[in-house]
Parts: C-alpha cells; structure tokens; sequence
C-alpha cells in the first residue's frame, strides 16, 4: 500500500554563485503527509521545483512511481500527477473560477469553448471541497483566502498523485486552514503523496506523517513526526539551539507617548480608542479581516479617515500622508513586503534610503553619498542582513532577509511610534528572533511599538499588552502575562457589536 | 592599475551601465561600419553637423527617459514642441523681443507638463490616455496660434539682427568649435543626469516607478514626483522647439511630429526598461547617437527615407529584443546547462 511514489536521490543544484542544492535526498510515500522543513533559502522550494519540472536538476537521480526520469519537463511532471500549489498566487484575476481551473487545457466543443461542461465540472470540484465559491466568480473579486482555495481545486482537477504545498495556510484564516486540512487529509487517505512546506510549525501536529528538514541546501533528517519533538525540529533546522523563541526584556512602564481617540474609516476601522506608552510592546491581535492593517494605514495617513484624533505625546497631530507622519516620528513597516514594502527593481541601499532622504540630502536636495553608506552600512550590520553588498537588488535577497530591510528603512530615524504590521510572515524562525530583537530594543529606547500579527503564540510570548480586534472594533484588551489563547480568541470572534449594529440600522 | 581595475569595476556595478555601454559601443561599432562604406561620414564637418541634429533626438530622449523610469509615457512631446516653435516664432515675428517670447513660450510648455502630472498623478488616468489628449490639445494649440498658418521668417518682426542672434545662439553658432545646439543638449543632459542620480526627486522618480505603493508608504509625495518628472520632459520639448524654430528661421505647425516616439527609441535602445523603475540615462545619451548615426549615415551612403526608416525600426525592435534574449538566455541557459 505504502509504496515510495517519489524517490529522489544526490540531487545537485547550482545558480549563478550560490550552490542552491548539494547532495540532496527526499523520498515521498503515497498515502503520507510530508513536512518538508527549513529556513528561508534552506532549498525547500528549489527542489520541489526540480520536482515539478520547473528546474531541471545537475546532477543525481529523480525516480516517480518507480520510473527514473533525466530531465523532467513541467508538462511530464504534470502528466505523471504532479501538482504545485506555489507560495505566490498564479492566477488570472480577470477570468472566472472555472475558467482559471480550465486554463490550458480548455475543454471544447467542436471549435468552441464548451463552457456548460467546464463550470459544472468546476462545480463538482468545488462542491467535493466543500467550498463556497461559483465556478463563475471572478477571481479577482473573491479574497486572497478564496483565491488560494481555487488554486487547490486547480491542483485537484488534474488528478494529482503527488501535490506539493507550499506556505499554503499564510494567507489563510482559522476557518480555512481546518477546512484545508480535512481536504488534506481526505486525499491523503485517497492515496495522494502531499508534501507540505510550511513556517508555521505548530500545524504540524494535525497532518504531518513524516517530517524532511533541510539546512543551507543539505539534507539534515527525515523522520516520523510522532517519534519526534519540536525541539528537535527546530534545533535541525537551525542547526544549534534556540533558547528563546520569544525573547523579552523588562522594561518600565513610562509616560503616555501616542493616543488614539475615536477614529473611524470606512467599515473596518469603528470607534477606535488606545494608547501606547513608553517601554511596552502592544500587541493587536485579531482574524484575518479583523481591521487591523486597515487602523494603522488610517494612522499613517496613507487612507484618509472620517473622524477621530491622534495625539502625540500630549499635542494633538494632524496627519494627511505617509510623509507627515514621518516627519511626526510614526513609522509603520507594511504588512505585504513585494506589494507595499520594498522597490524590488531597486537596490538594498536605495530602498533603506528611500524613507530616509530628507537627513540624508543638504538643503538644496543633493545626497550626500557619506551619510548614504553610513545609514545604509549601520543597518546591515544591526539587522544581520544578508546581502553580497548593498548595492544588488532587492528582489535577490530571501524572504527573510528582504523583510529585514523593510524594517531596515525604518529604523534610521528618530522615531517616537514603529508600526510593525505582520512583521514576521513567511520568515524562518531564526529570523524572527532577530525581528523580535529589534522590537525589544525599540521598546529599551523608549520607543512605542504597535505589533501587528495573527499568530497568536507571537502576540502573547513578545507584547506586553494584547488589543484584540473584530470587525473594525477593538473588543478587548488584555495583558500579556495574564491572558491565554482562549480568551484572545474570544474576545477575537465577538460579532456582537456587528450584530447590535446591523439591528439598530433594520429599525 | 589595480586602483584603475577597481574603479572599473565601480563603474560597471552601477545599474543599468552595462545597457548604456553596450549601446555607446553600438553607437561607435555603427559609425565606423558606415565610415567603411563612405568615409564622408568621417570627415569633421558631417561630425559637427552629426551632434548638432544629434541635439533634438537627445533632448527628447532625455525628457522621455524621465517620465519611462517613473513608469509613465509622455506622448505629448511632438505636440509641445511645435507649441513651443510656434509661440515663440509667432511673438517674435510680431516683433515682440526675444525674452518675453521666450518666457510666454516657455509658460505654456510648462502648463502642459503640469497639466499631465495632473492628470497622471492626482486623477490616476492612464498615462497613455492623458497624454494622448494633452498631445491632441496641445497640437491644437500650435495651429491656432498664427491663426492656422506657419509664421513669417521672425527676423521679420525682431529684426534681422535680433534674429540672427536668436539663430546663433540656438542653431547656427559655435562655441569652442562645436555647434551651440550640442551644447545646450549636453548641458541639459548633464543636470537632469545629476538630479537622477544625485538627488532626492530623482531617487524619488525611480521609486515611483519600481513600485509606487511602497514609495507612496515610505512618504513619497508620488503627485509631485511624477509632476515633476513631466515638467522636465515638457521642458526638453520646450528647447527642442526653440532649436527648430531656429534652424527654420519661422515656426512649423507640423515640427515636432513624432518626437516622443523617437524618445521612445533613444530610452529603449539605450537599456531604459519602458516597464519604470530601471535605467540609466547615459542610455540615452547613446541612444540619441545612434539614432543620429543611423539616419546620417543611410542618408550619406544614399538609403532612401523609406528604407531609412525600415533600418531604424528593425533597429529599435532589434535591441530590446537582444536584451530580453540576453537576460533570458543568462537564467535559462544554466537551468539547461546538464
């Protein structure tokens, strides 16, 4: 029953200057869930690419359902049952669900598209993962949840023996990810081989069978999850020990720095009261959707908003744009890094000088190329970027390093209130350490730090004080030390308010 | 020689450099390849004659490039060009003084520039749109300045001395034994060269166009970026329009027909990504020259206009698709390499 399905062995690979591969082995078994593990830039994803026939290997062998294929091409890799669900959505965002399913291998009738037959296949697909979409929705119309959601009924309708997942639950809410789950296991027990790449590591206890961890481009160890511990996982990964995932420094509780008084925008941001203090981290914690990112771009000036005050420290400010709350001392590091974070075509120093020019210029707007490479040179060296030298683009560095630099541009300047909205998605763990470093040391200077995140063991192991949100409203607000992920998550569903709310408008 | 080999190395790390050299070494590779046919080419006169007509097809490349690296177009260019030799010609062949045309002329160009930093970057059209009217608009313009007629000879209104000078100084002069109109092309490309890579709008202008959500969240004022970067590219029409008007001692309603595309040409061939966010303008230094070369040299070996222009657009295609092939063939031919 168990057969080995996927059987790669020795598997080399290099890129211009960087040996992404060496010497690797992986074997996948039908009927299994494989956790594949490791760091950012570890080769998880390079290999599954050789695997999906995106990349051809260099050197080893690549055996799939006993067979031995040289160079897979991604059409073979397609034919033989292999489906990638990549961390990047691929879809057409104009087209519809059904269409999107269809893409490429449209079905017709005579010379015309044959429509009836693919929305109702579509709709088959849709109905067996139990999920709530029309095959004649338009992609771009649903939520980036949704969205990832059609690229698994995608990967599904092609028969796929071997599904490869990679990060699928980041963008995913509670509701979903169990949703997600259940269809992986249900194919698991259909006979599908999975491998599953994913961060967050405490999914791990619902699906993983056997966990593969990789380390700088080397296989590490392959074993049974149930005989394991995550200790011993993350050790692997990182090759030494974390002592701390969530490290903290006490800090005196000080003056009031930043208040929010009633501010409301649009749905998602109602009636918003907080305020933030001198040495503590606060924590908003919250469902997707909840409104968070929506109350810092509100605070930050990016979209405008209906009423309500800010005052720092003491005085009341007037914010209009990103560039006045700057020049206030509020700095907010954007949730989506390629979207909202970083000029990817332009250069590590170009990008850490962006937010910064006004210290870095004279007074008739001319850089002054000494402090340019003073800033830039310091915040490497502070936030452990690892980058060949500042002047390569952005786009190269790995995820975790180019979420560095988006914090990287922030920290140059005196600031009095850093915004860090999901600081930490889709890096690995050592990374995030270093990203929590720098929110203590924010916090040891006197510095305000608001902590975006929906991953609650974060929230509750770095904040202080935990704000939940839902619905655009702040239900509850908790301390850190005296709370639990039970009660976040109550206070995180409390739909009350929007009931009350919607009673009071039908009267 | 290690310091030189050092400082080498500096230079070609900078971005977009290796694209600008390939085209300057294209440039010259092309000049002597015509040289060979006909070494009239080599002679210092067709030279001096060569950067002269050189100097449009810089300016206007020079204001393009700007507006392609903020991700933008600027199809108003032509149009703003014979606004400019039209109002220019028109006031001066009324006799109104050189000056004060100059700044009515100059006025008006700018107003057009604002006018899609408007419409680009406050109303959100697209740029394609907006300046598609602005250049139907401004078209407009030139024609009902003298009343739908091309002007008299200016000298005619400022007099023939007034006149001449105007000339020299545009077209007609030389300093240091190189025609003034090369001049002014370099000068103006040397400062808008300088606020690209040496100040904060210019570092501003590639932001915007590599992501403008990004710029926009790290304080940068995209309106005025993006206002700024049409005003540049409208002023290099304007100069571009005082240089014809020049050479034609009058002002042309049809001068300035399809500048911007050949600013276009100049950015692209010199590694301008028309995408936003890449390039160097020192591309389009080279690009100009190329272009000049091309069409010099057909025209010297005795191509005719049609086959000038079919070597042209076969030249313009030929590079961007060289330099996709290359990007391309760097990362595909490794994945292949086994």
């Amino acid at each position: 029953m168990n057969e080995a399905i996927v059987s790669m062995r020795g598997i080399c690979k290099s890129f211009p200057g960087v040996k992404a591969l060496d010497n690797v082995d992986f074997t996948l078994h039908s009927n299994e869930v494989m956790a594949l593990l490791g760091e950012n830039g570890a080769g998880k994803s390079t290999l599954m690419k050789i695997l999906s026939g995106v990349y051809t290997r260099d050197s080893g062998t690549l055996e799939i359902f006993g067979k031995e294929y040289g160079d897979l091409s991604a059409k073979q890799a397609q034919s033989l049952g292999i489906a990638i669900i990549h961390q990047e959505l691929n879809m057409c965002s104009h087209l519809s669900v059904a269409e999107n399913i269809f893409l490429g291998r449209e079905k017709m009738k005579g010379c015309f598209l044959d429509k009836k037959a693919m929305e109702s296949e579509a709709q088959k697909i849709l109905t067996d993962l139990n999920l709530d979409i029309r095959p004649t929705d338009v992609v771009g119309n649903l939520p980036v949840s949704k969205q990832q959601l059609v690229e698994i009924a995608k990967a599904l309708s092609l028969n796929a023996k071997v599904l490869i997942m990679d990060e699928p639950t980041s963008a995913l809410t509670a509701k979903e990810i169990n949703e997600l789950f259940r269809i992986i296991l249900e194919l698991r027990d259909n006979g599908c081989g999975i491998v599953y790449i994913s961060h967050r590591l405490e999914e791990l206890q619902h699906i993983a069978d056997k966990v593969t961890i990789m380390r700088d481009g080397q296989f590490i160890s392959a074993m049974d999850f149930k005989d394991t511990t995550m200790d011993r996982i993350i050790a692997d990964m990182v090759g030494r020990e974390i002592k701390e995932k969530f490290p903290r420094v006490k800090c005196e509780k000080g003056k009031k720095i930043f208040e929010v008084k009633n501010l409301n925008a649009g749905k998602l941001v109602r009636d918003i009261n907080f305020s933030l203090y001198e040495g503590e981290i606060v924590g908003f914690a919250g469902l997707m959707g909840a409104g968070r990112t929506e109350m810092t771009r509100v605070i930050f000036g990016v979209d405008p908003k209906e009423s309500g005050q800010l005052f720092l420290d003491g005085k009341e400010i007037k914010i209009s744009n990103a560039g006045e709350a700057i020049r206030q001392g509020i700095v907010l590091a954007p949730e989506d890094r390629k979207k909202d974070g970083l000029c990817t075509k332009l250069s590590v120093k170009d990008n850490i000088i962006l937010p910064n020019l006004d210290i870095i210029c004279n007074k008739f707007g001319v850089l002054q190329s000494k402090k340019e490479n003073e800033i830039c040179g310091k915040a490497v060296k502070d936030l452990k970027i690892k980058t060949p030298t500042v002047n390569v683009l952005a786009d190269s560095l790995s995820g975790g390093n180019q979420q560095k630099v988006v914090v990287a541009k922030w920290l140059a300047r005196n600031s009095r209130v850093v915004i860090f909205d999901e600081p930490t998605r889709g890096i690995d763990v050592a990374a995030k350490v270093e990203i929590y470093n720098i929110m203590n040391e924010l916090k040891r200077q006197g510095i305000a730090v608001m902590f975006v995140s929906s991953e609650l063991p974060e929230v509750l192991g770095v904040a202080d004080r935990i704000i939940v949100m839902c619905d655009g409203r702040i239900t509850g607000e908790v301390m850190a030390k005296e709370t639990s992920q039970e009660e976040i998550l109550t206070y995180a569903t409390r739909f009350e308010n929007k009931l009350a709310a919607s009673a009071q408008e039908a009267q | 020689m290690e310091k030189l080999k050092l400082s080498f190395k500096r230079i070609l790390a900078v971005r977009g450099m290796g694209a600008a050299l390939i085209a300057l070494a294209g440039w010259i590779v092309l000049y002597i390849v015509f040289g060979a046919i006909n070494p009239m080419i080599f002679k210092a006169n067709n030279i001096l004659n060569l950067l002269r007509s050189m100097a449009k097809y810089l300016l206007v490349g020079v204001g393009q490039s700007v507006i392609l690296i903020t991700g933008n177009i600027d199809l108003s260019i032509g149009s703003i060009v014979a606004m400019s030799a039209m109002i220019s010609a028109t006031l001066m062949s009324k006799g109104v003084s050189v000056m004060t045309a100059l700044l009515v002329a100059f006025i008006s160009c700018m107003i057009i520039g604002f006018i899609n930093g408007l419409l680009v970057g406050k109303f959100k059209l697209p740029p394609f749109i907006a300046t598609l009217g602005t250049m139907f608009c401004a078209r407009g313009i030139s024609y009902l300045v003298n009343d739908n007629r091309n002007t008299n000879a200016i000298s005619s209104g400022i007099g023939k001395e007034a006149g001449t000078a105007f000339q020299n100084f545009f077209y007609y002069g030389k300093t240091l034994g190189v025609y003034n109109a090369f001049w002014i092309a370099l000068i103006i490309f040397i400062v808008i060269f300088f606020i690209l890579s040496k100040t904060r709008t210019g570092r501003h202008i590639y932001a915007v166009g590599s992501n403008i959500e990004a710029a926009k969240l790290s304080g940068v004022n995209v309106f005025s970026t993006i206002t700024k970067a049409y005003m540049i590219s409208a002023f290099c029409a304007f100069v571009v329009g005082l240089i014809l008007c020049a050479q034609a001692n009058m002002g042309n309603m049809e001068a300035g027909n399809c500048y911007e595309m050949y600013g276009v040409a100049a950015g692209v061939i010199g590694g301008i990504s028309p995408l936003g966010g890449s390039g160097l303008l020192l591309g389009a230094f080279a690009g100009a020259g190329v272009w000049q070369t091309l069409e010099n040299g057909l025209g010297i070996i005795g191509a005719s206009v049609g086959l000038q222009r079919i070597v042209i657009g076969i030249i313009v295609t030929g590079a961007v698709m060289v330099d996709i092939l290359f990007r391309h063939g760097l990362s595909s031919k490794k994945i292949k390499n086994k």
